[in-house]
Formats: structure tokens, sequence, C-alpha cells
């Protein structure tokens, strides 16, 4: 039991100094005849054995960068460097707490201070907050503040946003009696969402780039919002994006939302991932999770805290914007140092070699036969129409060692004429051997 | 000859220098660094990428025109920089971190290494199903673990954290509601004084009205004024056991039985899991849904604020409820259910937009089989051991908030302060200047002054009893007048009190340049 530092001897004499002669005296309170039940579980095992059992598990699926890999949607196959991961994992970022004693935790908050002012930089926005959990919930959160804003409740959403942050942002919307409507999914990103916006609406959420992969302009959406008195929220689901593309600040937004893991964070399965979230200053009382301010200590240096506290749950309970505690600080510390290395000229080139690797895998995946770009516009994500079920093709690929991309079937399962669409991703890993492959075994398969 | 605390002689005239300025401000180890964006070169970038084609432009005329204005610092740089940081911050890898309810245990670093295995760190939440069976049997063997652990038949794996998996509870619950047609007129729901703010946070997030419990003199439900407030309106009731004071809710099975008599729910706060991880199974106490914050049991790090976790297990009554995705063990290996009509269409929806913190279960999971069934139960009776070893010290000169021993937390109050000047904050500050992170101050609101803390099981004897020496220290100091010291900590950490009412008056929450700077980048 190697975590364990006490032995017999100091347990013999801890007992004696409390007073107790048996440790389960110290559990008197526990109703006798549940205390200690056998568990059919292993006993306790060395590092080796451990690293065996886990190892196995792990051999068993296919790592991202073990082939060719287009997978998006949400979440993507970035390099990540090598720094990133030895600082996050020093023991005093690492094994440190949420910043409540901001004199011993200066670390952390300047980090958080600089994550903060990065993300506003590059949504266009004037203010963000130090993470949520991830794109998903922030969208979900969004909504509510929107709520909190206008005092109205009725939530429209572009058929462009990602079905699982619609799903996400339904569930929490409905449980507080909003209304929710969807405007019908348009893979062309020709969308028509103008018509849904109302003097009920609260928000209207889009996506850019969306579901698809079209880059949405987002100005006559906020403006055709404004008039009607509602707030724009923008969603971005793939961070990289806003190396090349007009940010959404700068398209009039008042809210954007954002899943952070492109930048810093591996794949993990879908978590832990660092969702964005930045607003204008005249809503910033208004905004969820927390945030990290600029004062002077007692001696008169610059330091930082957490502030706006009052917002939160541990302070307001019940009238708290958000049950939000935990944020994801060692995710958001990932996002700050790989852009602190990236700066503004890393990320535009990142962003202009994922688009490329796009332009290319577009041109020769839709020059095969019977096979179609729905997109007219894209950054590193575009959309196929295959002439057969997309989901078969996914894993007529994958036995090739192609893992292809997110079939529509499986964003839109009761959808039939999403069924034949696959949305393909590309990034700065995919390389001109990795595009080949693909479309050779696509016209194999087809 | 003047001599140090370790009986060591020491040198006067060296005394005077302690307090001297620096040239630089730097004080040795501790050294001052500017934030990225003062001198960081706005053209510059520390990564090396390959040089675009100049092929292709698809963006729909969306280009961006505007600056990013972020600095890009060469590794060294910034190597140094998130270096310098980090010396600015206490951890536990540096000693205790005795933090109430926060559950500051040790984390392995095997852990750190099982999640970053390419199989479970590099594998897409929307990859084939096929290329993942091991992550499936992951999630499914963690889940085993969990439910076996609680006594509970379900556990829904995608709660991000602790308060995501309260709403992940009470979602359900509402949605059992529902399913009985009694939504609309059960909307109450009970919570001690004693609580957690997310407990009332999430209660009202779910459009419950929170009705507040008192607690009893012993510090635990108000068992009388608890069934008072029972009624057909009531939803449910939300319990932390332990509870927020460490104490055991030895009613917690009548609460259970006449909640259920209410026709209610009984959500459990798993805050405090690690105090009977092993020695007792929350579903033989007859509970209906609770988190487990796998951030604090199974030791996952904090990270400085998350990310956290918080699987939810769910009784019978819950379980057809949870939220999707889940796995399913299926003929031809593990399945994945994704969409509502996959099943019987009951479930809540989606809380996130995949499948939780797998990060996290890997770290987790790794944690489980070291210790293994044997391990759990011995690390659960260690930190309760700890914990009262702490209060059986500390009760010369602090003052426990209630009589009697704790699980796995200590609580006092401020009484032994009393007329001394001296309050929990200036108390808990002067522990940074003996090197310790505070105990959590201020909570559970049910005690004056409190001060909760729970040293875990990862703190050996002699660390706790320098700890307790250095606690029974000042608080003879306290109490000896010297209220100077203490108004004045910290003094020998990076920074001294900070003005957090400021802060919140005028928030600067982001850096901007400097009025010469804002101008040439405006100009360019």
């Amino acid at each position: 039991m190697r975590y364990l530092p006490l032995n017999e001897i100091d347990r013999a004499q801890m007992r004696e100094v409390i007073g107790v002669a048996d440790i389960d005296e110290l559990f008197a309170d526990v109703p006798g005849e549940t205390l200690n039940p056998s568990l059919n579980l292993p006993d306790h095992q060395g590092e080796f054995q451990v690293e065996t059992i886990l190892g196995e598990m792990a051999a068993k699926n296919r790592a991202a960068g073990a082939g060719p890999f287009f997978v998006g949607a949400g979440a993507y196959k970035h390099h990540v460097p090598a720094t990133v991961d030895h600082i996050i994992q020093r023991s005093e970022f690492l094994t440190s707490y949420t910043p409540y004693q901001p004199e011993i935790a200066q670390g952390t908050l300047q980090y958080l201070f600089e994550f903060q002012t990065q993300v506003a930089a590059l949504t266009g926005m004037d203010v963000a907050n130090a993470s949520m959990y991830d794109g998903s919930t922030a969208c979900a959160e969004a909504a509510l503040m929107a709520k909190r804003i206008t005092k109205r409740s009725r939530v429209v959403m572009s058929g462009g946003l990602h079905p699982h942050y619609a799903s996400v942002t339904r569930t929490n919307s409905e449980l507080i009696g909003d209304d929710v409507i969807f405007a019908p999914s348009s893979p062309d990103g020709q969308e028509d969402i103008l018509d849904f916006i109302d003097e009920e609406t609260s928000c209207v959420i889009v996506q850019t780039p969306d579901i698809f992969g079209n880059v949405r302009d987002l100005t006559p959406v906020a403006e055709a919002a404004h008039e009607k008195g509602a707030l724009l929220i923008a969603v971005v689901t793939e961070i990289v994006s806003l190396g090349a593309l007009k940010s959404p600040g700068e398209m009039g937004a008042d809210i954007v939302v954002a899943e952070g893991q492109s930048i810093g964070v591996s794949l993990n399965y879908g978590g832990p991932y660092v969702g964005l979230f930045a607003t204008r200053q005249k809503y910033v009382r208004q905004m969820p999770g927390r945030l990290c301010g600029e004062t002077m200590d007692a001696a008169g240096q610059r330091g930082f805290v957490l502030t706006l506290s009052t917002r939160e749950q541990h302070i307001r309970r019940d009238k708290a914007t958000s049950n939000i505690c935990t944020n994801s600080g060692l995710c958001a510390l990932a996002f700050t140092v790989h852009m602190s290395l990236l700066g503004g000229t890393g990320l535009r080139q990142l962003a202009t070699l994922n688009h490329e690797a796009a332009c290319d895998a577009a041109d020769a995946f839709s020059a095969i036969d019977g096979v179609e770009l729905v997109n007219t516009s894209f950054f590193n994500e575009f959309t196929l129409r295959l002439p057969r079920n997309a989901e078969e093709v996914v894993e007529d690929l994958a036995q090739r060692n192609i893992i292809a991309g997110v079939p529509g079937g499986r964003l839109w399962p009761d959808e039939e004429e999403m069924a034949n669409l696959l949305i393909v991703a590309t990034t700065e890993c995919v390389t001109s051997q990795h595009i080949e492959a693909f479309a050779a075994a696509l016209k194999e398969v087809l | 000859m003047s001599m140090n605390n370790q009986g060591r002689p020491t040198r006067p005239e060296t005394d005077d220098m302690t307090n001297s300025e620096t040239f630089t401000g730097n004080r040795a180890l501790q050294i001052e660094e500017p934030l990225i964006f003062e001198g960081g070169d706005m053209d510059g970038t520390g990564v090396d990428l390959p040089k675009p084609k100049g092929s292709g432009n698809r963006l729909g005329g969306l280009e961006r025109q505007s600056n990013i204005n972020l600095p890009g610092l060469a590794e060294p740089e910034a190597m140094r920089h998130f270096v310098r940081l980090s010396q600015k911050n206490y951890a536990i890898d540096m000693g205790p971190f005795p933090l109430g309810s926060c559950t500051m245990k040790h984390n392995p670093r095997l852990n750190e290494k099982m999640a970053r295995l390419p199989g479970f760190g590099d594998i897409h939440p929307l990859q084939p199903v096929s290329t993942v069976q091991g992550a499936l049997e992951l999630i499914d063997t963690l889940a085993t673990w969990l439910k076996e652990l609680t006594g509970m038949p379900a556990v829904a794996m995608s709660p991000k954290a602790g308060a995501h998996g309260e709403l992940c509870g009470m979602m359900a619950i509402r949605a059992a509601l529902e399913a009985r047609g009694e939504a609309d007129t059960r909307t109450r729901v009970l919570a001690p004084e004693s609580a957690h703010g997310t407990n009332p946070a999430t209660a009202a997030q779910c459009g419950f009205k929170v009705d507040s419990i008192p607690a009893d003199a012993s510090g635990r439900v108000d068992l009388d004024a608890f069934r008072e407030k029972l009624g057909p309106d009531v939803a449910g009731i939300m319990v932390t056991n332990p509870n927020t004071c460490g104490l055991f809710e030895r009613d917690i099975r009548a609460i259970a039985d006449a909640v259920h008599e209410a026709g209610g729910y009984f959500y459990c706060d798993g805050a405090n899991f690690n105090a009977i991880t092993g020695k007792v199974r929350p579903g033989d106490l007859g509970i209906d849904a609770m988190h487990i914050n796998l951030h604090k049991t199974f030791s996952t790090p904090h990270g400085g604020g998350g990310p956290g976790s918080g699987p939810t297990v769910l009784s019978e009554a819950l379980a057809p409820f949870a939220p999707i995705p889940y796995v399913v063990s299926g003929k031809d290996g593990f399945e994945l259910v994704e969409k509502r009509t996959q099943d019987e269409g009951q479930s809540f929806g989606r809380m996130t937009a995949f499948h939780g913190q797998m990060g996290m279960f890997v770290r987790a999971l790794s944690y489980m089989l070291s210790h293994g069934g044997d391990g759990l139960r011995q690390a659960a009776e260690d930190a309760v051991l700890n914990a009262n070893y702490v209060l059986a010290r500390l009760k010369t000169e602090m003052t426990p908030a209630f009589e009697g021993t704790c699980m796995h937390e200590a609580l006092f109050d401020d009484r032994f302060l009393a007329d001394s000047g001296v309050d929990t904050l200036d108390f808990a500050k002067a522990m940074i200047d003996e090197g310790y992170h505070p105990m959590t101050m201020y909570f559970p609101l049910v005690v004056h002054g409190a001060m909760l803390i729970e040293p875990t099981e990862s703190e050996a004897k002699q660390e706790l009893d320098r700890f307790c020496d250095a606690l029974l220290s000042l608080a003879k100091e306290a109490k000896a007048g010297k209220v100077g010291k203490f108004k004045a900590a910290p003094v020998h950490a990076p920074r001294r009190r900070l003005d957090e009412t400021g802060a919140a008056r005028k928030p600067v929450l982001r850096w901007t340049p400097p009025v010469s700077d804002a101008a040439s980048l405006a100009a360019e």
C-alpha cells in the first residue's frame, strides 16, 4: 500500500492519543449491520501489475497518431509541443487547488489572467472567464446567461450547431421551462435563420465553422438579433480557425463560447477539455464561472485574485449565476502554454496549414466518382455526400486502418437524409500520404 | 549569540538584512515575473511549422484582417516564465494541504503515466466504436468498481465535475417525477444549512425551490425539523454524508425512509465519500443518487481548480433516466448507447458533448487497482484516524465545534480566539507564514468562524505532529495578544494580503496594452 505512510505502530500510538482501542469506534455512527461490507474487488497490486492491466486495455484502441486520421466534429487531433505537457505536470500546478488563498497561488492566478487575455483576444471580445468544463456545457450556460440578461425564454438554435451542443443546451434550458427552437439543418451552409428570431427570443445560437464545416458570416444574424432585442451566441468548436477567420466579436456576437481542446489538450476520448467563455464588458456580472482579476497587495505590489465571486454558488447559493464550482484549470494552463508558444503569428501559420490540408483533401476526395463536396466554404473540415451509407463506409475504411471522419448517422441517428454524409477534418497532422491513402481506399469501398 | 529555532547559532548582524529591498524585487528563489504580454515579441513564435504552400482559399471571404496581438515566446522563455509562476504556488507535493471538504490527497504519478498512453490519451470520442473497445472496457470496469463500492445498481459516467454530478442526479429526479406526472406539484427540495453552495444552486438550476433544514446541537440534520418540512410538494432531499461538519449522519436511514414515504427522492452529496469508501455502501443506507468526485476520493489531481469528474450512481428508481451516452456490453463486445431511441427513450438527455472525463477515469482506475478493495478501506480508515488525531491534539488550545470524534475532517470554531483580536482569516494567513496551506475557512456556515481541517490519509504521523505543533503555537500566540503578527500575515509569501474588495469594485480581467503601445498597434 505504497500511497499510505502510516504503519501499524503509528496507528496504535494515534489511537491511544485519540482514546479508542479499535478504528471502528470512530465509525460508531454508521449503522452497525452496514459497516465493513464484503467487497467483490481484488486486493492491492504493484505498479507493474497495474501498468500491465491498463496497458492491455489501451492497446485495444486505435490511437489517432497511428495512421491516417480524419475525425473532427468538435475535437481535433493537433500536435501539442512537449513543453506543454512538462509544464502541466509540475507539482505546483498539478497538485494545487482552486486559488482561494491568493498569497500562495499567484502562479495559478497569473496564468488564468493570461488565459483570459488570450481568449478575449482570439474571440474579439472584451472579457473571458477562467474556463468551463467544455464547449458544450459553456454553450448551455450561455443560453442561461442570455435568459438572465433579456428576461426572455425562447432559445433559437441554428441547424449548423453541433447536435450534441444543441442537445446539452436543450437539456438545460428545458429544465427551467424555456422554449427551444431548432432551425432545420442546411449542410451547404445556406441557412435562413433570421425568420426564427422574434420579440420573444432570448438568444440565437450559431456555430462557425458550423458542424458541416461551412464558414458562417455572423454579421447579418447579429444585426437581426439585436433589432429584436435578442443576443447572438457564437459557438466555435475548432478554436484554431480563429487564426484564419474573422473573430465572432468583429461580427457582433454578444457571447462567444468555444471548445479550446485544439490548443494544448489531447483528444482524451472526449475529456477533459476546456470550455472558453467570452462576452462584452457590460454583461460581465451575469457571467457563469470563475474570474481572475488584477489587484494590489498590502505592500503595493501587483497581484491577482479570484473576483466577482458574489455571482457564484459558494456565496449566492440558490441565487448564483450557475451551480458551477470546478473549472478546467489544468487544461486552461495547457492552452495558455501552447498559445504562448504559438503567439498570434504561429496561430496564423497553423491555421493556414490546416486550411491548405483541407483544400487538398476536399479536391482529392470530391474528384472520386459519386462523391460530392457539400460545402461552399470551409476551414479545416468539410462534408462529403457519399453514394452509400457513410457509417458502413467508415467501418470499411477502419478495416483498412483509415479513420475516415464522422458519419451523419452518428450525429443525426433519426434523420435519413443525413445517412450518406461524411464529415472530414484535416489538421496539420494530416499528410499528403494520408490524403492519398484515404482517396485510394475510398475508391475501393464505394 | 542568538539561535534559530533549530538551536543553531545565527549572526545578529545578518538579521538586519532580512527586510532589505533588492534592486530587482526578487528574493532569491522568489523571482518576480511579468505577464507574457509585457515585453513578449508580438511577431514572434516559439513553434516551427512547415511553410504554407500559398494554395487555396475557401474561407468564404471571412478572412481575419485584424491582428491577433498575442506574443509568441521562444521555448526557453516560455519554460522559464511558467516555471517561475509555478514557484509562486503551494501544492500537495510540498506539504499538508488540509482544506476541509476538498480532500487534497497525494496524486500518484502512475495515474499520469497511464492517462498518457496513446491508447487512452490520443483517441477521439467519435471514432468508430470498433476501434475503441479498450476505452469502453475501461469505462465499464471503472463503473463496476464504483457500483461495488457504493452498492448501487447503476452509474452515469458523463458528469464533468461534482456539481455537474449533482445536476445529473437532480435531473434524474426531475425526470422520474415527470414520468410520475408529479413534476408540477413536487417543486420543493430540502437541503441542510450546512450544505455545499452547489446543492442549492443545482436545485435552483433544475427549477426547484430550496428549503433549508436547520442543524441540531450535534451538528447533524435536525430530524424533527426535517419531518415537519415534508409534504406532498417535496421532490427530494439533498444531504451530504459524512456531512460538512465532518460527522456521519447517524439518522440517515430514518431520513431516507421518511423522504421515500413522503414520495420524494434522496440525493446524497458524495463529496466526502473518501471517509467511508470500503467501510459502508451508501446503497445500503437508502439513497437514490450520489455523485462521486474522482478528484477527491480517487486521487485524480485538482490541477489548480479542475478538471474534475463526477460519475453519479443511481438507484433502480432513477437508473432509467440516466443521461446518454453510456456503455453496454453487447454480443460483439462493448457498445455505446448514444441516442434516446436505442433504449426505452426515458433518458433525460445529454449533459455534455461526449463521454465524460475519460482522462480522469483512467487515473481513478489506476488508483483503484493499485489500492485494491483492501487498500481503499485502509485509506478511509487512515483518513479518519488522521483527522481524529489532529482533533485530539489541537483541542487543548483550539475549540472543536462539536463534542466527540469526527470522520475524515476536524471542525473547529473561533471561540478560542474570543477577545484576542485575531479572527479566523488572520489565523489562516499566519499558517501561510509557517509553510502550510490554510484549512477551509468560514465553512460550513452553521459554525461561527469555522476552520475545517482535512488531513487525508496521505499525511505521515510525523508530518501531522509538526503541523499540530505549529497550530498550537499559533493559538497560544493569538491568546497571548500578538495581534500585530496575525494582522500583518502573511509576510513571507510571494504576496502580502491582496485587496479583493478593490478587485471586485473595478474589475480588471485582462491585460490591455499601455496607451502608447495601443496607438502604435492601431497604426499598423
